[in-house]
């Protein structure tokens, strides 16, 4: 990869270097656990924050936003902690499910259901408990994601967050949200994990929303979903933050011999967002779905990333995404799919769409496919346009308002993507969240 | 399973001994000593009579190379290059003087010959014109060693010489057009073009000309351990047409040899430029020894108000390419095409695609590419295509299929699209497979054998492009598409 040297080191990134220095005597976990944070710690030494001349973050420079750091909050009380997941909003409000809380980077065992949870098959461990005794095994990453600043990042200083295990077999009656809420009062930094288990033959639903934060905010979480054999897994992550909030989100999926995942992933809150996916096969006939739409409108930056690994053969993964811009606003989306050698008769199909609805709209893309296997059937295709003047006008013609008929059609272009989830308590809160956008211009 | 076993089977047997123009020519050349420093700078100026500003022109190149370092973000790989144990300047002995045929040494026009360039002008015969006749610009190393159909071309008021031969006779036009789409420090392989590029051709027509001919240039390296660095400048003033073709070839060696070529292409207002390249370098034997090193800057400016400029290319040699040949959509509706078939196989590798930069209000632009691999070859299609906030109506569709021939080699496909207006519609679609099954069965059931099936699907998957070639440009690629997948097609 090309890593131009680093010229001068930022505020931000002393800022990052003293809170490491104040900090890691204090984060939990054993000898192999703080060795991973140092070497973690020693490469963001040598590159900084990721910018714009390192190729995955052409597009997002996150050195250019990050402009100071927060520090990271104090443990909160369970009061205090319900207040500002209160004060952030619920996002799938009626719907039933189990609820699992962080807030502010700390998990609040208090506040989540873990009894009924238990009761099902699937347990739930503070990630500053389980590192004591699983130890480092837990920050261990696919090969695609290891180098990876944001997650390198997290790493050095992750000191919550949970672990979920899900039994072999278990079959989750009701979704799990895990909700990952920011105070608003006062910017803080976060660095949660959040280590997903899921047992051999077990489906679960995993809801997993970003709310609340602040002018300064600077959220950068990571999801880590390790999917046994025959499991199937459905993740949706929306993240809604409040728009100074500087977002970075990974999830890493690990998919063990058939296999099922949809993964589907909303950008629609904060300041900066980059969400990034990175799909690894380890096991054969195993199947993602990757989904994601992004809505941006102001001086919002919005970025979805993707790496899809094909490391084993007979796997196949599909990708759709679909962006919408508006005003200033900066959608960029980046996929890759890789076919290691061998890993024959696989099955890759990306698409991505972009929906530019002013002038000054700004759309970066950038499909990838680095193929080195020859018995496999690959595309991609990317498209980049305005709302097509002849739709409005058939609607138009049929007595539709301008202005609705703009919003139906840019509900039906990202409705396209939201629909492939086919989880129905998913498709309502996601259309939802798409209307409340569109009537938030009017 | 993979498509034919046989084919497969081949594939790793392959001798890249099929590569047919490998001879070298044993001729008295004239070089300056090994290395690059202000004084070989010098030397090279001084050797083309050329005037002052265009030595300081190189110095600052130079000066401004030696600061820069090579880009690593292409997906090649190979040894550091010692940019000091090369030859810049080498020439044959007899070239230099009065270029008429009949001074030109015969070893030279044999060398010619046998690679199939006729420099002989045909003579007219009783009033029956040949068709197709093509204007060639031939040269080699480090010089143009004759130019054809000269004074036929004047008559229409088309200039055609090599670069040199311009900077002397119209030194106003070189130094209005030079660096103008390429800048001195656009990268470093063209920063280090500019210091040190020996010949190449130039070409002006003027207002309101569609030139009467093919115009072509043919490149051969000879000499041992020598770099070429050529400069081509082209100029299609108001509304004048020009088709120009290029071809190359060196001999087979066990070193690797460097080629960083410059080429701009200006098209003024309503004026269209057509440039087509066969590119057939040495490609190294089948282990990956030798073969040129091609890493060419090409970019042509659609500067004019409906201008339009289209590059074909078709790249079967080198063992490592990295080339890129843009568009500028500056005028209003200007139009870029970029249409390429790049074959790999044995250890080449190819990181080759295009850049189409729409500026001006209702451009439009179309990318073909077409890349087949096979061997234990690398072949990477990387482009961009960008819309500026005032591009208004900007229109690009983008197609890129791979073609994969056996289980050892890669093909890689890295677009970038970026758009800063609202009303820009870009289009963008790849696919990477090998040959289906079914394609196969279809074809023999009918009698083909499996290599004549190979043959005629492959021949079907690139066609798009070789249409764009002009008729003798066509022939010569698909033969040269065959040649290079010898082993794996048949």
């Amino acid at each position: 990869m090309n890593m131009e040297p680093r010229g001068m080191e930022t505020h931000a990134e002393t800022e990052i270097a003293e809170l490491f220095d104040k900090l890691h005597q204090d984060l939990p976990g054993a000898t192999d656990v703080s060795r991973s944070r140092e070497a973690a710690f020693a490469a963001f030494r040598q590159n900084g924050l990721p910018h714009r001349r390192v190729e995955d973050w052409k597009y997002s420079d996150l050195r250019n936003r990050l402009k100071s750091v927060p520090g990271f909050a104090a443990r909160r009380d369970d009061t205090a902690a319900a207040a500002i997941l209160a004060a952030a909003g619920d996002v799938y409000g009626a719907v039933d499910r189990y609820r699992l809380v962080i807030v502010d980077g700390q998990f609040h065992a208090g506040l989540s259901d873990l009894t009924a949870l238990a009761a099902e098959g699937a347990v739930v461990r503070p990630l500053a408990e389980a590192l004591a005794d699983e130890g480092a095994e837990l920050f261990e990453v696919p090969e695609i994601a290891a180098d990876n600043a944001a997650v390198g990042l997290n790493a050095i200083f992750c000191a919550d967050g949970l672990v979920l295990t899900i039994a072999d077999k278990a079959r989750l009656s009701k979704p799990v949200e895990i909700v990952h809420a920011l105070s608003g009062d006062a910017p803080v930094s976060t660095a949660e994990r959040v280590v997903v288990k899921a047992g051999a033959g077990s489906e679960v639903t995993l809801l997993e929303t970003f709310v609340g934060g602040t002018e300064g905010s600077f959220a950068n979480s990571v999801s880590d979903f390790r999917v046994a054999s025959g499991a199937k897994l459905v993740a949706a992550r929306l993240q809604t933050e409040a728009a100074g909030t500087t977002h970075v989100g990974t999830a890493l999926v690990t998919q063990a011999e058939d296999s099922a995942v949809k993964l589907i992933g909303a950008g629609i809150g904060a300041g900066f967002a980059r969400h990034q996916s990175f799909v690894r096969f380890a096991g054969e006939n195993a199947r993602a779905d990757l989904l994601g739409i992004t809505m941006v409108r102001g001086g919002q930056h919005v970025d979805q990333t993707l790496v899809v690994d094909h490391a084993v053969p007979h796997c196949d993964s599909r990708e759709l995404f679909k962006t919408v811009v508006d005003d200033d606003a900066k959608g960029v989306f980046q996929g890759k799919i890789i076919v290691r050698p061998h890993a024959q008769k696989t099955d890759g199909q990306m698409m991505t769409q972009s929906l530019l609805l002013s002038e000054h709209a700004d759309m970066a893309l950038k499909p990838e496919l680095e193929i080195f296997a020859d018995d496999v059937q690959c595309a991609h295709g990317a498209t980049s346009g305005q709302i097509d003047e002849d739709l409005l006008f058939y609607l138009r013609a049929r007595g539709i308002p301008e202005a609705e008929a703009r919003t139906l059609l840019v509900l039906a272009f990202l409705s396209e993507a939201v629909e492939e989830i086919g989880d129905e308590v998913v498709v309502e809160a996601f259309e939802e969240r798409i209307r409340s956008w569109l009537s938030a211009k009017e | 399973m993979p498509a034919v076993q046989e084919t497969i089977d081949r594939v790793r047997s392959i001798d890249v001994d099929q590569y047919k123009y490998g001879f070298f020519t044993d001729i008295e050349s004239d070089k300056a000593p090994k290395g690059l420093n202000e004084d070989i700078i010098r030397f090279i100026s001084a050797k083309k009579d050329e005037p002052e500003w265009m030595l300081e022109w190189r110095l600052d190149a130079y000066r401004r190379w030696l600061t820069m370092t090579e880009p690593t973000w292409a997906r090649v790989e190979y040894p550091p290059i010692d940019f000091n144990d090369i030859y810049y300047y080498s020439a044959p002995k007899t070239a230099a003087g009065p270029k008429s045929l009949d001074e030109v040494d015969p070893e030279l026009l044999e060398t010619y010959e046998k690679l199939g360039i006729p420099l002989r002008e045909q003579e007219i015969l009783a009033g029956v014109e040949p068709k197709n006749r093509v204007a060639v610009d031939a040269v080699f190393d480090s010089v143009s060693v004759v130019t054809t159909f000269k004074e036929e071309l004047k008559k229409a008021g088309v200039i055609f010489c090599s670069i040199s031969e311009a900077m002397r006779e119209h030194p106003e036009l070189v130094r209005k057009y030079l660096g103008t789409v390429v800048p001195v420090t656009d990268n470093f392989y063209a920063t280090l073009n500019s210091a040190v590029f020996t010949d190449g051709s130039f070409v002006y027509v003027p207002e309101g000309v569609r030139c009467p001919m093919e115009l072509s240039t043919y490149f051969r390296i000879n000499e041992q351990n020598t770099g070429q660095f050529e400069r081509t400048l082209i100029i299609a003033d108001k509304g004048a047409y020009v088709s120009y073709l290029e071809g190359c070839t060196a001999p087979q060696r066990d070193e690797n040899q460097l080629h960083a070529a410059v080429v701009e292409l200006i098209a003024l207002d309503d004026a269209e430029i057509k440039y087509s390249t066969v590119q057939n370098w040495y490609p190294g034997d089948s282990e990956g020894k030798g073969g040129i090193y091609n890493f060419v800057t090409k970019r042509g400016d659609c500067r004019g108000k409906n201008s339009k400029i289209s590059w074909t290319q078709v790249e079967t040699g080198s063992a490592i390419t990295w080339k890129y040949p843009s568009c500028i959509l500056r005028g209003d509706n200007s139009r870029g095409e970029f249409y390429s078939i790049a074959v790999s196989n044995g250890c080449q590798q190819i990181d080759s695609g295009t850049k189409m930069m729409h500026l001006g209000k209702n451009t439009s632009s179309r990318i073909i590419s077409k890349g087949i691999s096979a061997g234990r070859s690398q072949n990477t299609y990387r482009g961009l295509v960008s819309a500026h906030r005032k591009a208004s109506n900007a229109r690009n569709f983008t197609q890129c299929d791979s073609l994969l021939i056996g289980q050892d080699c890669g093909a890689h496909t890295v677009p970038y699209i970026e758009s800063k207006n609202a009303t820009a519609v870009f289009e963008h679609e790849a696919t990477t497979s090998k040959i289906s099954d079914d394609q196969m069965f279809y074809c023999q059931q009918r009698g083909l054998s499996g290599e004549e099936a190979v043959a005629l699907i492959v021949n079907g998957f690139v066609k798009d492009v070789i249409q764009q070639l002009p008729m003798e440009f066509a022939v010569e690629a698909q033969k040269l598409i065959s040649i290079s997948l010898e082993g794996s097609v048949g």
